[in-house]
């Protein structure tokens, strides 16, 4: 994102708060920050978003910043929408891009579950964008020097009242579906419930979960909290591999704005075919074995 | 082959829907008079009952906190409602007398003109309309509009409707109706309460009314308890609909006989089309054939889809879009399957529940609406001081009422007009124009006919000549259940009781007649028999199962499917 | 202790969502239903009020009159009363405008306590609630899924993408909670038949001093300015497997650098 608001033109300087993060200022100056701002305080160690929402705003008056922009995370929500009650800023989110027009800014955010694309503005500074992960790819200068300036944050009182007790650990078993940027899922073509075997076994590799269809979580293969599809949930992940799924509309809903869908079936008619980005007519108890193995194999 | 699906009985006893209450005492609801079923009926009924409770303070003082209660068992009124509809405004007008809110009921407008055709695969004849087919100045309606309509209104009038509430068992003790059962919600598949649960409730009443619509689920039950079997056995039509957005209007009424249904008696194919135009930019359209057809590969569904193939539909749907899609049973059985009684001690009968369809005419939402006004004046009539709803007999004015009206009369009529096409297409057809002519003087024989499920089955190529859904004009089931707003909660017990392990051409039987696919082939046996699939949560609760051999029960409260222009 | 939930009528599942080309807003002109997250929400209160053994429970909504039914669901589940801010100066109000109005609407309550849903079927927004605690001036955990109350102070169990935080805050606070934290009751028979004799109130922006201004869209600092049909899915590949089916996945993953 900073390459993106580096091509707007103006200047762009990156914020980086927390505790014993200065190391990190020169890789925000590789990516496209001229300037990185550091503010390194011991209160803002914990991942809270009250305390970040003093300092930004903070450095937006003492720097006249007009456009804040954030990478979407449950923590930068927070903090997106703190500041714009804070300095009385517009927030415009699920931003999925942004250009300059006629001397503001517009952004592209995609709405209703991705079936249409809003044009929207902002009719004051400061701005405050919230951008959806991997909305952007990361572009690295090729020169120039990178300026860090620390400062020290006020942080107001009722900002500090709720504290960190235990923070978390990134967990052992793999994503929950809501969360997971890859989904491996299986339907009735998987034949039986062993064969969810293999389907873990590829989400393994890929470092993502496994979701099931509403047949086969109502014939008993797999369990009803990875049912996706109309009554079951709903997910966007980077990459959806869909095996021995027919692609009926109650399970095409819950997976749809899925960015990348590849899938796998052997009948040439299932409607799957008519959305998936990559489809191949196969069986899937060869394809899905081999195509762990060769991603495991790119791993090492 | 002599497969009949009535020798596969459901694992279903109509005593399973009876039960005395069971709640303390002080844990039962009370209401004065409860209402199964938030349609034409049991609304027509509540919003009478709330014009004569506004005039007798004294009566709705006696009926309690809640004097009116309709319990609903879809996500709201008009979620479960579907039809064509053309509808006879008189009952409407007699349920709001002359208000200001009859103005208010929502309509299409009134039908200006009709056609009906006689289709053959490449071309239609246009026939004059039967006598029984003459519409002017009647109504075009969504039902479920209406409904939605009505609902408000009898809210409006202090009625409490109770969406989400499905009528599971009909309480009955000392030789009286006293209310009903609610289901239990939040259980999981086999049974076990899941997070939430609720437990169901008795539901005590002074009167209950039940308006529960095609395949009344308590209705049955009470026929059963009460001994109120008719002369002959009910028999049913299912009726499939869609809604379509088109450029051009439809200016008059359409219905159409013939293909794609097969003439020769041996099918055992009747019924017949409707297109109706719901303003200038929307179009009804359905096919309705008779559950006593024999063949294997029948399905309504796929008849409708292959129907719109046809030149003369093409051309009303060319450049629109499909927005809705329902399914629905429809009381066919008539004079002769009427029930002996519309009345039991504290009970009364209104609506589709009671029989009260004219087939011939296609027309039932009149006659809901009136039966409706009588129950609720009857009930009222029964709650006076000095009276009482549990006295022997004390509903026998209802009967009387309902049969000495036009209701009856009408009914009476063409009380052997569908039972003569079991004949087939052309000897029915004369037959039943020498009814009309003479008003149900001739013939002078009684016809009888078969109940539904007693029908042998046969098999012959049918499907093959179903269109492939290509997504714009024809289209699969599931896309059909998905329109209809069906989102059932998957995770709850199976409310469809049928055999699992049949013969396999009752298992085809059933899979090609669900429309919402409920149906599928399992693993087949060494001995013919196949293991029947069941996913339930696809269920629009037609209710065509239960003319087939198995029997419909109603699940979890506000499952199903929501309709809103059906 | 005094519970409000901030709850919100959004068009009805079922109903095809679709944003009015002429207002440039979502179109609400179909059924309404209680944004199914906001259930969790309410549940919890209703939670934490029997735990406590005492307390209310009071539902706070912005939206237009026909909003009470969906306020009613709450009501029926076993909230108190409802308070729902009906004023047409109002509408097309964005994150700012409502979270101004929605505060001067909990700063009239007093509550010790304000709950959120986890997010809002009809905008794909998570945020509201951080603004909202932000003009209220009080400590905000969001996505929690699970909530203890011991004295004046809460502990929420916080979902988030690495794991679980856990965060302790004094009352009196706002929470957000995840769908994952409880499974909303169905409301009883009961319930549903009491819930039109329990308070509603409606008011206005002037009962709450807001000034017109500062609501609807003359108080929103964003704007839509244009709609458009999303990028279509791009090219659609169908190969079948000659045996290099497997290859041929992982060099479209790699040129999409997904792996």
């Amino acid at each position: 994102m900073l390459g993106k608001a580096a091509s707007l033109g103006g200047d762009v300087a990156g914020v980086l708060l927390g505790s014993g993060v200065e190391g990190l200022a020169h890789q925000a100056g590789i990516y496209g920050a001229a300037t990185v701002y550091v503010a390194d305080d011991a209160r803002l160690e914990a991942p809270l978003p009250q305390p970040r929402v003093d300092a930004i705003a903070q450095l937006v008056g003492e720097q006249g910043i007009e456009t804040v922009l954030f990478a979407q995370s449950i923590l930068a929500a927070d903090i997106a929408a703190g500041l714009a009650a804070r300095l009385d800023a517009g927030l415009n989110w699920q931003l999925t891009d942004i250009a300059a027009d006629s001397g503001t800014l517009v952004g592209k955010q995609s709405a209703l579950g991705d079936s249409v694309v809003v044009d929207v503005g902002w009719k004051t500074t400061p701005r405050i964008g919230l951008f959806r992960s991997g909305a952007f790819d990361p572009v690295e200068r090729a020169t120039g020097q990178t300026q860090i300036q620390t400062f020290e944050p006020e942080l107001q009182e009722f900002s500090l009242a709720a504290e960190m007790v235990e923070q978390a650990h990134a967990e052992e078993s793999g994503p929950s579906i809501e969360d997971a940027n890859v989904i491996v899922a299986g339907g009735r073509g998987l034949g039986e419930p062993e064969k969810f075997g293999l389907l873990e076994e590829l989400a393994k590799a890929l470092g993502g979960a496994v979701a099931a269809t509403r047949a086969v979580v109502d014939a008993g293969w797999y369990p009803y909290s990875t049912q996706v599809g109309q009554t079951g949930k709903s997910v966007s992940p980077t990459l959806y591999i869909a095996c021995g799924i027919s692609g009926a509309i109650q399970h095409k809903v819950g997976m749809q704005s899925s960015k990348t869908i590849v899938a796998i079936n052997k009948d040439p008619n299932a409607p799957i075919f008519e959305f998936a980005d990559l489809g191949v007519v196969g069986d899937l108890h060869a394809i899905v074995p081999k195509l762990t193995e060769l991603v495991r194999a790119r791993k090492s | 082959m002599t497969v009949r699906p009535v020798d596969y009985p459901p694992p279903f006893a109509p005593s399973e829907a009876i039960a005395a209450p069971t709640d303390p005492v002080s844990q039962r609801i009370e209401v004065g008079v409860l209402i199964v079923g938030a349609g034409p009926a049991g609304l027509a009924c509540a919003i009478r009952l709330g014009q004569l409770l506004e005039d007798s303070p004294e009566t709705a003082e006696r009926l309690g906190e809640v004097p009116v209660a309709v319990v609903e068992k879809g996500k709201s009124p008009g979620s479960h409602l579907l039809s064509g509809a053309v509808v006879n405004p008189r009952a409407l007008r007699r349920l709001f007398r002359g208000s200001p809110l009859l103005d208010g009921v929502p309509t299409y407008g009134e039908v200006h003109g009709e056609a009906v055709y006689l289709l053959t695969k490449g071309a239609s004849l246009r026939i004059p309309p039967p006598p029984t087919m003459r519409n002017h100045g009647n109504w075009i309606v969504s039902v479920s509009q209406l409904g939605r309509f009505l609902a408000e209104q009898a809210e409006a009038g202090g009625a409490a409707v109770l969406p989400e509430t499905d009528a599971q068992k009909l309480l009955v003790a000392d030789g009286r109706v006293q209310g009903i059962r609610t289901g239990d919600k939040g259980l999981g598949r086999d049974g076990t309460p899941l997070g939430a649960h609720e437990l169901g409730s008795d539901i005590v009443a002074k009167v209950t009314v039940l308006a529960e619509g095609t395949q009344g689920h308590l209705t049955g039950a009470a026929v059963d308890r009460f001994g109120l079997e008719g002369e002959q056995p009910q028999i049913w039509a299912l009726g499939v609909k869609e809604v379509w957005k088109v450029p051009r209007p439809l200016r008059h009424v359409v219905h159409t006989m013939g293909w794609p249904l097969r003439k020769r008696a041996r099918y055992g194919e009747f019924g017949g089309s409707f297109i109706y135009p719901m303003g200038d930019d929307m179009v009804s359209l359905g096919f309705v054939a008779g559950l006593e057809y024999r063949d294997v590969e029948f399905s309504v569904h796929d008849v409708l889809q292959e129907f719109k193939t046809h030149r003369l539909v093409r051309k009303i749907l060319a450049g629109g879009e499909r927005i809705a899609w329902g399914a629905k049973t429809i009381t066919e059985g008539g004079f002769h399957a009427l029930p002996k009684r519309f009345h039991a001690p504290g009970l009364l009968l209104a609506g589709e529940s009671a029989g009260l369809v004219n087939v011939p005419t296609l027309k039932g939402i009149h006659y809901a609406v009136e039966s409706g006004i009588m129950a609720a004046e009857a009930a009222f009539r029964s709650l006076q001081r000095g009276e009482s709803p549990a006295r022997p007999g004390a509903f026998a004015s209802y009967d009387d009422e309902l049969r000495a009206s036009y209701v009856l009369r009408d009914l009476r009529e063409v009380r052997n007009m569908r039972q003569v096409f079991d004949k087939g297409f052309l000897v029915g057809g004369a037959l039943a124009s020498a009814m009309t002519v003479t008003k149900g003087k001739l013939p002078p024989k009684e016809f009888g006919s078969e109940a539904n499920a007693d029908r042998t089955l046969i098999r012959t190529d049918r499907a093959a000549r179903y269109p492939k859904p290509d997504g714009k004009l024809t289209f699969d089931k599931l896309s059909s259940v998905f329109l209809s707003g069906n989102r059932t909660r998957d995770d709850q017990p199976s409310h469809i009781r049928i055999q699992r392990r049949v013969p396999r051409e009752l298992a085809e039987l059933w899979v090609n007649m669900c429309p919402a696919q409920v149906y599928e082939l399992g693993a087949e046996d060494d001995d013919g028999t196949v293991h029947v699939d069941v996913n339930p949560s696809n269920c629009v609760q037609c209710g065509a199962i239960t003319a087939k051999g198995g029997r419909l029960t109603p699940p979890e409260g506000g499952s199903g499917p929501e309709y809103t222009l059906t | 202790m005094k519970i409000a939930v901030c709850v919100k009528e959004v068009p009805d599942a079922t109903a095809h969502k679709r944003i009015d080309p002429g207002t440039k807003r979502l179109d609400r002109s179909g059924e309404g239903a209680l944004n199914a997250f906001d259930a969790n929400a309410v549940e919890e209160a209703l939670r934490l009020k029997d735990a406590t053994g005492d307390g209310e429970v009071v539902v706070v909504s912005m939206g237009p009159e026909r909003a009470l039914n969906s306020l009613r669901k709450a009501l029926a589940m076993g909230a108190d009363r409802a308070v729902l801010v009906a004023d047409a100066a109002a509408a097309g109000s964005d994150l700012l405008a409502t979270s101004l109005t929605l505060a001067k609407a909990l700063e009239r309550e007093q509550p010790d306590l304000v709950l959120f849903g986890q997010q809002s079927s009809d905008s794909d927004g998570a945020v509201l609630w951080a603004a909202v605690a932000e003009r209220l001036r009080r400590p905000v955990i969001s996505q929690v899924a699970e909530l203890t109350l011991e004295g004046g102070s809460l502990t929420g169990k916080r979902q988030t993408e690495f794991g679980y935080d856990t965060i302790r805050a004094p009352l009196p606070a706002v929470v957000a909670v995840a769908d994952s934290i409880n499974e909303p009751r169905y409301p009883s028979l009961k319930g549903i038949m009491g819930a039109k004799s329990k308070p509603q109130e409606t008011v206005s922006l002037a009962d709450l001093g807001v000034d017109a201004g500062q609501a609807g869209e003359q108080g929103s600092r964003t704007e839509v300015l244009a709609l458009s049909d999303p990028p279509p899915r791009g090219e659609i590949r169908k190969l079948e497997d000659d045996g290099t089916a497997a290859e041929q996945i992982v060099a479209f993953l790699a040129d999409k650098r997904l792996i």
